[in-house]
């Protein structure tokens, strides 16, 4: 018994030092990040190419030097709604990586990345990320976008469902990398190690500003800013976070399409039907 | 109720059979020539629409565990797997897990119906007690099947859930140990949850029988409250019921899709697409927004015991219903008070639900106490003396009178 109690209590204390990093802050006191314009909003939403290549060369580029997104494999890349690489291309983009593995006698190998394989992490390991980072791991970008968000209150919530609004989590990393004030507002107390960013739940988060202006090149001639990276990273890591939304809206529409003939079908046959006893 | 069949088999297969396993006449008799009062409203296809969903969710599911793997390393793993490479995995995934929430809609539904038109009483107590165990087992297999995605609100829901039997006096510890089959929410915890997520489904499937026979036996209610007298007061399941029924699913499908396909992950909480960490807390722990008028009743309680107390006894009071409403009339149609504290026990339920989604601090604190006092004030003290002290309106002498009466 007195063993359950001291684990628990472990538990508990390890928990309590947990929340006293980033994630413990109030919700409410954090500004609500700015509503952006994603062309993947709305019933018929779709991911811009152009867009997601652009979000895919800043995480490669800024992002991956601290960020793994250990769910994405190379042959995403050149998945349907997705950022609409060749096969081609995104065979080239793996075999620029070194992947950890072994050969036909056992010896640990680094090779060229092929399609199958997943990125690499940046770290070896967590306790790794974490020494490397002041002592937070960066979290990984697989599902952020999803695992990102903010209370919309009471009575925007319900609106958002039938406006569909869903861009919680793209909002919210965009308003992050833009959000970052130096020096803090006054009175409030930083510690050393931290960074004031204005949208971050209790305002320090433990990540410096990752990008300026100009700090990764388009070749498309689209603005090079931070405004500008902010958005195309974001819809980024949400395409990465749910690749078959494409697919999904597309396939919705055609499900509701289908439901309300159905639906209006059967109510002129109820109709029908129950003529005669009413 | 629905008598001696009349179904008449000519195909000579179908003789053969009936002569040795009378299913065809079981089936006429329940689903085609079952007489259903002809004044029902569109609040009683939700039964229907429950047993679509409870298809739905088998079936969706079947395929998912073909795909999941119950293993704390693996869990989050497999379901983004399910997400990204299985074909159409997502749609399974977001059918399945927005499907949960259409049961729970639709169930909360069905049961506020029940109440309103006194459906639970004589002679259909067994009826609305084999719903309260549905709905209770409802509960448990929506819980285990969140814990499933092992994300950060799975386990910490399960941590809390499974910590609420911590408060029973002396056995409470072990009881936490063996359900957990540890010492803390584990391995072994997901595989209990994972096998028992699979078994009570068809637990619910086989009570469901007995809720449909109990009902068969006794009767649909209706509006009016009052029996069937005549055949005149009747129409054929078949195809009257069928088609108003299937008109509805039809409709409530419109909505289940909206969320799967538009806003699949709007009922869900952000922090449950973060892999469980049991070394890092949420800042906040919500459960579905189906549990949280219990989550706030449990929480407006300042003493751990008496919260799981009035937790369970939340749940538990349903049972006694019929019992507690002494009233001889059904209908809220023909009891005016009864009707004012009804919608009243609605805004509670509703506001609890609320106020469960919000910190324990503050003005939340004395709402969910008020709602709380008067969740157990309907049922301990307001139904049992309107039976006495309530003038109800005089009923129609049948039903077919207050249905042609009123188009007359």
């Amino acid at each position: 018994m007195n063993m359950q109690r001291a684990l628990f209590a472990l538990v508990l204390a390890g928990s309590l030092v947990a929340i006293a990093q980033p994630a413990s802050a109030q919700l409410t006191e954090q500004a609500p990040p700015p509503r952006q314009k994603w062309s993947f909003a709305g019933p018929f939403g779709k991911y811009d190419e152009a867009q997601l290549q652009r979000g895919f060369k800043i995480y490669r580029e800024v992002c991956s030097n601290c960020h793994s997104i250990e769910l994405l494999s190379f042959r995403n890349l050149s998945d349907d709604g997705g950022p609409g690489f060749s096969e081609a291309q995104a065979e080239a983009v793996a075999a620029e990586y070194k992947i950890k593995d072994l050969d036909d006698q056992g010896n640990q190998i680094e090779r060229a990345g092929r399609l199958a394989d997943y990125f690499p992490p940046p770290f070896a390991n967590e306790l790794a990320a974490k020494a490397a980072n002041g002592g937070t791991a960066p979290p990984d970008m697989s599902t952020l976008a999803k695992a990102r968000g903010y209370q919309r209150g009471f009575p925007w919530f319900i609106f958002d469902a039938v406006t569909q609004y869903q861009e919680q989590g793209p909002d919210y990393i965009a308003a992050i990398v833009n959000g970052f004030k130096d020096p803090p507002p006054a009175g409030f107390k930083l510690p050393p190690t931290g960074h004031y960013n204005e949208y971050f739940p209790g305002h320090n988060i433990a990540m410096p500003p990752p990008l300026q202006d100009g700090q990764v090149k388009y070749d498309d001639g689209t603005p090079e800013t931070v405004a500008q990276y902010s958005k195309d990273v974001a819809a980024f890591l949400m395409w990465a976070a749910e690749p078959h939304l494409d697919a999904r809206k597309r396939i919705g529409f055609q499900v509701m399409v289908f439901l309300l003939v159905f639906a209006g079908m059967l109510y002129f046959t109820k109709k029908k039907v129950w003529s005669a006893v009413h | 109720m629905s008598g001696h069949s009349t179904y008449q088999p000519t195909n000579r297969a179908l003789i053969w059979l009936e002569k040795r396993l009378p299913i065809g006449g079981l089936i006429h008799s329940s689903f085609i020539a079952y007489p259903t009062p002809r004044n029902l409203n569109y609040w009683w296809t939700f039964g229907g629409i429950l047993s679509f969903m409870l298809g739905v969710q088998i079936i969706t599911g079947i395929i998912l565990a073909m795909h999941y793997t119950p293993h704390v390393d693996l869990a989050f793993k497999s379901v983004e797997t399910i997400m990204r490479d299985v074909n159409f995995g997502w749609l399974l995934r977001y059918l399945h897990a927005n499907g949960a929430a259409m049961f729970f809609l639709a169930v909360y539904i069905h049961m506020f119906r029940g109440m309103y038109y006194g459906s639970y009483k004589e002679p259909r107590e067994v009826l609305w007690i084999l719903g309260v165990i549905l709905y209770l087992l409802m509960m448990a297999t929506g819980f285990m099947g969140y814990v499933l995605v092992w994300g950060q609100m799975s386990f910490w829901a399960a941590t809390v859930i499974t910590n609420l039997f911590s408060a029973i006096p002396v056995v409470g510890d072990t009881i936490v140990t063996w359900l957990w089959g540890g010492y803390a929410v584990g391995n072994p915890t997901l595989n209990r949850f994972y096998s028992l997520h699979y078994l009570l489904p068809f637990v619910i499937a086989g009570v469901v029988v007995l809720h449909v026979w109990a009902l068969h036996v006794a009767g649909q209610n209706n509006p009016t409250g009052i029996e069937p007298k005549s055949d005149k007061d009747t129409v054929p399941f078949t195809p009257y019921a069928t088609v108003k029924d299937g008109f509805l699913i039809v409709c409530f499908c419109l909505v289940y899709a909206w969320f799967v396909f538009y806003i699949p992950n709007y009922l869900g909480h952000p922090d449950n697409y973060i892999p469980a960490n049991p070394a890092v807390t949420p800042a906040e722990i919500v459960p579905e927004w189906y549990y949280l008028p219990f989550y706030a009743i449990l929480r407006s309680i300042p003493n751990k015991l008496l919260g799981v107390i009035a937790l369970f006894s939340s749940i538990g009071i349903l049972a006694f219903l019929p019992w507690l409403d002494t009233s001889k009339v059904r209908s809220a149609r023909y009891r005016p008070l009864y009707r004012q504290f009804f919608w009243l026990f609605v805004i509670a339920a509703v506001g609890l639900g609320w106020l469960g989604s919000k910190p324990p601090e503050g003005i939340y604190v004395i709402l969910a106490r008020v709602f709380t006092f008067y969740y157990f004030a309907f049922f301990l003290i307001v139904l049992p003396l309107l039976g006495i002290f309530e003038k109800t309106k005089p009923l129609p002498n049948s039903i077919s009178e207050s249905v042609l009466g009123a188009k007359a």
